[in-house]
């Protein structure tokens, strides 16, 4: 038992009591893209990384990888993310000869501007390219946006890097229970709310109800804002063969460990800055207590 | 206060010298050393610190940042995730300077409220008050321009809808809205060309800030501090002096108030801001909800709460410009609302109103949400416009001790000798 499990037990207890408060009324999120409609619930997820203690799986993070090598990068890029930092601390730390073959091998190449003749292209029209190195970015297929827009029948798969930070989820319910969860939120460092989206639409691939006729190329997604996705379901159970036998192969628990690391790429600097914190806080606190009683001493002799 | 006792004594040769040609050192100690302060503050008195302290990180951090940052539309979202990711400590430089922005905020709105009870606005200090009042409007300012450079979704848009209020100047002068808008944006809509001119002033009004700063302190040491009971200082023993007494309960404020601060740095850099401020900006795209920062939210659902939008930009703009006038507005002589039976809980409802407006303001302008607003908005006119004029007038004050000394040390209290 965490700390973070205790006190998300108290924010429960006090979510309770305060939506007691405004009624009665039900509380649920829903991703803040959704306009209109009845509104979608996402569920929280219990994330090792969430909470002001929170850490990275490493073994996850690999996993997540995996997931992401092997599925989501035949369509998105993560082209903030170096090949350099799956090396690095406080990420899934690879070692680092498997990654540097990891990036030659990288099926989407650098372009670097003209070669040593002047050329861009060559003579078929391709640009040329490069294989990767650990300093280059991790590049998903396509060169541009049009490019990407042309194969996947018009939709855009997005950049992934920061999509763990780009989305939301909004919260449905009274006043008081929202600014106690908001309390509650801060108190417990818990920002996780674009990962339980995420997590949400990769298992959230479901068969239309009746009466849902889906357009042209679309997929049917509970937590999609309008239900209506061009991206296909990535995986099934089985997709994606984990070395580690034990982990179960199957689409949640893929989704999580995508998440997982695509909350990394987005947050690289998690575990510094959450360790780094504690630091500080310990500082700051011991010297508050010493100065409130060297000003306490200062002021008694005033009386 | 200018007159009091001038205990500074040149400590070396060097620096007897400069006292006899430039008494910077004896300035500074008698401001900041002798200057007396009542002995009755309360820790609401130590945001003014607080705020100085706030300002100073947001230039520091903000003058490293842009050593790295990049006010070029195509390539700023770029450079903020770049010190996020690959300058050394980027991340948390730009925590800090973005949360700093929400803690300034959080410190001003306790100062303002701190002057609006006890009555700090009043004679004396009238200037000292409108001072703030200029700086909080810089500040807003500041806080707009500087939302804009991550050149996110929010930012776009928000910067769209904002600066286009100005078009509503087109129903008094037709054409005369337009023409600010375009001025302002530098063309047709807004573009990096806005985002440039936009960096330019974000990085030049914190200085502004700074002067005026300067002046509202000066204005404070003329007047000197109100304090709880709204007492002026008579006697020697109402008062202590800034150091080490009131520097040591600033200090330890202060401390407290960066444990606030350092949480959200460490703990949750992104709560105060938008998810998609995370999405590069996107001319075609329209995000649904464009909500401004938490603290301009009041204001928002001010703006949003009237069908007519020049009615709208008019109260927004009223709603902060009636604040100049609150000297003259509160009609009573007694300074704190502590002695204020009536007035001590229509302030307390106002305080509710305005956290209310804040709350209202993150909400879709639809519906049940709309007529709230509007009841609170009345409010907010009514508490200033009628309500302190008039209660000023027919409230009887209740008792009030006779010195801050008696307030302090009751029964204990020596005879007051002046
Ligand atoms: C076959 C191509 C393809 C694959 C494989 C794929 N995606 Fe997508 N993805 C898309 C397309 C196309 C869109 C745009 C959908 C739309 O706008 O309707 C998209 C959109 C998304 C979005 C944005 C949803 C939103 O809220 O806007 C996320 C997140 C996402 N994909 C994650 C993933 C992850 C994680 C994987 C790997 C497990 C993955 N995708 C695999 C094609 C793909
Ligand atoms: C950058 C922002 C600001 C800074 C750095 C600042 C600084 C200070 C300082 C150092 C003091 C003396 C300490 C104290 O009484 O807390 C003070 C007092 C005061 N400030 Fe500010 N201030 C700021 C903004 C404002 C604003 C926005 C207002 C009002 C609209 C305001 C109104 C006052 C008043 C009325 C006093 C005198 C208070 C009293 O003596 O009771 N200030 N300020």
């Amino acid at each position: 038992m965490t700390l973070a499990h205790w006190t998300n037990r108290l924010a429960i207890g006090a979510l309770a009591l305060a939506s007691g408060f405004a009624g009665g009324a039900a509380t649920f999120y829903s991703p803040v893209h959704a306009a209109g409609g009845e509104p979608i619930h996402i569920e929280r997820q219990e994330w090792s990384f969430a909470g002001v203690r929170g850490r990275f799986d490493r073994e996850q993070l690999q996993r997540g990888f995996q997931v992401y090598k092997e599925v989501c990068a035949s369509c998105h890029g993560l082209k903030r993310v170096y090949f350099r930092n799956l090396v690095e601390r406080g990420g899934p730390m690879f070692d680092e000869e498997s990654v540097k073959a990891l990036a030659a091998s990288w099926p989407n190449q650098i372009f670097d501007g003209p070669n040593e003749n002047g050329d861009i292209a060559t003579r078929r029209g391709a640009l040329i390219k490069r294989p990767a190195l650990l300093s280059d970015p991790i590049l998903g297929p396509y060169d541009n946006d049009k490019q990407a827009r042309a194969a996947q029948n018009g939709a855009l798969p997005p950049d992934l890097s920061l999509i763990t930070k780009a989305r939301s989820v909004e919260f449905h319910g009274g006043v008081f229970a929202h600014i106690g969860q908001m309390l509650m939120d801060i108190a417990n460092g818990y920002q996780e709310a674009g990962a339980n989206y995420l997590y949400a639409l990769l298992t959230g691939y479901k068969d239309p109800p009746k009466g849902v006729t889906l357009a042209d190329g679309m997929n049917y997604n509970a937590a999609f804002p309008g239900h209506q996705i061009a991206m296909v379901a990535p995986f099934v159970d089985g997709s994606v063969k984990y070395q580690n036998e034990a982990v179960p192969r199957t689409v949640s628990q893929y989704s999580k460990d995508v998440t997982a690391f695509l909350a990394w790429a987005a947050d690289p600097r998690l575990e510094e800055r959450k360790r780094m914190g504690w630091l500080v806080m310990l500082y700051l606190l011991v010297t508050a207590v010493l100065l409130y009683f060297a000003k306490k001493r200062l002021w008694s002799t005033l009386h | 206060m200018a007159n009091h006792e001038d205990t500074f004594k040149p400590g070396s040769r060097l620096s007897q010298w400069l006292d006899e040609r430039l008494p910077v050192a004896r300035m500074m100690h008698g401001q900041f050393v002798d200057f007396p302060t009542p002995r009755n503050l309360n820790y609401l008195w130590t945001f003014g610190g607080i705020l100085t302290f706030c300002l100073g990180v947001q230039i520091i951090t903000g003058i490293v940042l842009a050593m790295h940052y990049v006010p070029n539309d195509k390539m700023a979202f770029d450079s903020i995730e770049h010190i996020r990711r690959n300058v050394n400590y980027g991340w948390l430089l730009r925590s800090v300077h973005a949360v700093g922005a929400s803690m300034f905020f959080v410190a001003v709105y306790v100062h303002i409220a701190r002057g609006l009870y006890y009555g700090s606005y009043k004679a004396p200090r009238e200037i000292l008050w409108i001072l703030g009042v200029i700086i909080y409007l810089l500040m807003m300012a500041t806080g707009f321009l500087g939302y804009t450079l991550p050149w996110g979704q929010m930012s776009f848009w928000g910067v769209t809808v904002i600066t286009n209020l100005f078009s509503s100047l087109d129903a008094v002068i037709p054409g005369l809205g337009t023409a600010i808008v375009t001025w302002l944006w530098g063309g047709y809509s807004v573009s990096g060309v806005t985002l440039n001119r936009f960096f330019s002033l974000h990085y030049l009004l914190p200085f502004v800030i700074a002067g005026v700063v300067g002046l509202h302190i000066w204005a404070l040491h003329v007047v000197g501090q109100n304090n709880p009971i709204g007492i002026d200082i008579k006697t020697k023993s109402d008062s202590v002096p800034m150091a080490p007494y009131a520097v040591m309960k600033d200090l330890f404020a202060l401390f407290v108030f960066i444990m606030l601060f350092a949480w959200f740095v460490f703990f949750a850099p992104d709560y105060l801001g938008h998810a998609d401020n995370y999405v590069e900006a996107n001319p075609l795209v329209t995000p649904p909800h464009i909500v401004p920062e938490w603290y301009y939210l009041p204001f928002y659902a001010i703006l949003r709460a009237v069908p007519s939008k020049l009615g709208g930009v008019v109260l927004m703009f009223g709603s902060i410009l009636v604040l100049l006038f609150l000297p003259w507005l509160d009609t009573s002589r007694v300074r704190s609302a502590r002695y204020r039976p009536i007035f001590k809980w229509l302030l307390v409802l106002f305080f509710f109103t305005f956290l209310a407006l804040g709350y209202l303001g993150s909400k879709p302008a639809e519906g049940i949400y709309v007529l709230w607003a509007q009841i609170f908005t009345a409010y907010y006119f009514l508490f200033f416009l009628v309500l302190m004029p008039i209660v000023g007038v027919l409230e009887t004050p209740s008792p009030m001790p006779r010195s801050i000394t008696e307030s302090v040390l009751g029964d204990r209290a020596a005879p007051a000798k002046s």
